[in-house]
């Protein structure tokens, strides 16, 4: 089938604001809109740039606004898009060229609520058991690529990008639940501050955006809760 | 897709590249058979050959070796870093990298890169591939010297600095032909079986000439030299693989 492909695109040398470019492209309908973005990038315009890395939806690295929603280019199939295609950058973060973004305040964000396990306990002679109940606690966390979808997708992000924003708390939600860590308090200075998690207006954006099915929302209404009973 | 209606596509796709760059135990780099370290130089997980995989890498065993010796090398490199002195970068060390950037840059050459890979990946999986022989193996060498030539008349259509990723598929483009030069040219001096290098004209293991690393050279396109390092064996001898 023949696809038409309209693509946000900017070059900062060149351009002063993003233009729109539009391709036709000849496609299987089981075509994944990656394959869309190559047969341009190897066979009709070298210079389109973007990120992807694996192709099979785990590195995280292809999140773009596809047909007006966030998606993982590489598991976006021709057949649930119909013939005309449109593709931007996710929105809120500055766009470096045409569909790259600066990750940069995005991983700041990562950073700041401290995505590692926290223990100062002297480590046990072998592992730190932990029982099939207290590792379901946390599973939907860990399922997180980083993709930024959830994040570029909140209305509160694009207004306040000082937001720390959903996929910052779905790391937290990750390490505050695991029955072997104990650096809640740290994390909760900054998912308690004026930029952390009561920016929050339950918009269901970030749930719907995943590509990894985590209930988004849900995980930040968790962390809002133990945050509250902490303080009693 | 609903499989009682239509075939379920099914592709293959690459799992995992047993690497080359041989190192010790702490993940410095070798360059030769007396293990002659090049100092400030590490390499860790599949690029790296620490010789612990044997010729063929079994199954769960590269997350376990980059963990230990990723660290190893990590460890090691923190070390070298704080003692050694900053080298001046001076133009005699930019030149080749600039010279090499500016003729992808500048060329008015025909070959599109992703055709030229496109011919590169599907000729390598013809003859190159699981199982070998001679004769693919040296129709390769062949076809390789050919895309080289070729490779010197790509030619790109982004001409700018800021995220080039057109430049980098270009420049990557000519690291994948070296590397298949090292791996064709070994796969054919290789006159055996052993792991994952299958010869189906030699499918027996030959452990009196071929128990060993081999290192390749390269002299110039189309040409490789070859040395060679004995295995480390340790307590484990070398075994067929029979379950
Ligand atoms: C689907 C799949 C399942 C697997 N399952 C298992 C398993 O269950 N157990 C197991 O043990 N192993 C498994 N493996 C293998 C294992 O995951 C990999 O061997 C391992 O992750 C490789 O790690 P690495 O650090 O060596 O290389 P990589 O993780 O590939 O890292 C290479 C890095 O180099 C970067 N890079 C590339 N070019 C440049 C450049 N020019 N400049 C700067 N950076 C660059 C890349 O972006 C990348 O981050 C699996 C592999 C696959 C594909
Ligand atoms: S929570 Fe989902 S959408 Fe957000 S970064 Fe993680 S995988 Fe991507
Ligand atoms: S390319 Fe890795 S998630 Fe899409």
């Amino acid at each position: 089938m023949q696809v038409t492909l309209k693509i946000l695109r900017f070059d900062p040398a060149k351009d002063k604001k993003p233009r729109w470019e539009t391709y036709q492209v000849e496609a299987e309908p089981t075509d994944r809109v990656l394959d869309l973005l190559h047969k341009v990038k190897w066979y009709q315009d070298g210079s389109l740039a973007f990120r992807r890395s694996c192709g099979h939806g785990i590195c995280g690295s292809d999140a773009m606004l596809i047909n007006g929603k966030n998606r993982l280019a590489c598991k976006t199939l021709v057949k649930d898009l119909g013939s005309v295609i449109t593709v931007e950058p996710i929105r809120g973060l500055p766009v470096e060229k045409d569909l790259i973004v600066d990750m940069e305040p995005f991983f700041a964000a990562y950073r700041a609520v401290k995505p590692y396990l926290i223990n100062d306990e002297p480590p046990p002679q072998r592992e730190r058991l932990q029982s099939p109940e207290e590792r379901a606690r946390f599973d939907q966390g860990t399922k997180c690529i980083l993709c930024a979808s959830c994040t570029t997708s909140c209305p509160v992000f694009w207004v306040n990008g000082t937001y720390i924003g959903p996929a910052a708390i779905v790391q937290a939600h990750r390490f505050i639940f695991d029955s072997r860590d104990r650096g809640k308090r740290e994390r909760f200075k900054a998912l308690g501050s004026g930029s952390g998690v009561w920016r929050c207006r339950t918009a269901y954006n970030c749930t719907e955006a995943c590509p990894r099915e985590i209930p988004v929302t849900q995980l930040i209404e968790e962390v809002k809760r133990a945050i509250l009973f902490d303080s009693f | 897709m609903d499989p009682l209606k239509e075939p379920v596509p099914v592709m293959p796709t690459a799992h995992y590249a047993m690497g080359g760059i041989p190192t010790t135990l702490w993940g410095q780099v070798i360059k030769d058979e007396k293990n002659t370290v090049v100092p400030g130089l590490y390499a860790a997980g599949e690029a790296a050959c620490v010789s612990l995989h044997g010729a063929n890498r079994l199954g769960t065993n590269s997350l376990g070796d980059l963990v230990v010796f990723g660290r190893r090398a990590g460890i090691h490199a923190a070390r070298f870093a704080r003692d050694a002195d900053y080298h001046e970068l001076t133009e005699e060390h930019l030149g080749e990298s600039r010279e090499r950037i500016e003729r992808i840059k500048n060329s008015t050459g025909k070959e599109k890169v992703a055709a030229l890979r496109a011919e590169l990946q599907q000729s390598m999986m013809d003859n190159a591939s699981v199982f070998r022989t001679g004769e693919l193996l040296q129709k390769q060498v062949e076809i390789l010297k050919e895309l080289m030539d070729r490779y010197k008349r790509i030619s790109i259509d982004d001409k700018g600095d800021a995220y080039n990723t057109e430049l980098v598929e270009a420049l990557e483009l000519g690291y994948l032909l070296e590397v298949s030069e090292a791996l064709v040219h070994s796969a054919l001096n290789r006159t055996e079986s052993r792991g994952a290098h299958a010869r189906e004209d030699y499918p027996e293991r030959d452990d009196e000439n071929w128990l060993k690393h081999t290192l390749a050279y390269k002299v110039e396109d189309g040409k490789v030299a070859f040395r060679y390092k004995p295995v480390v064996l340790g307590r484990f001898e070398p075994k067929a693989r029979t379950y």
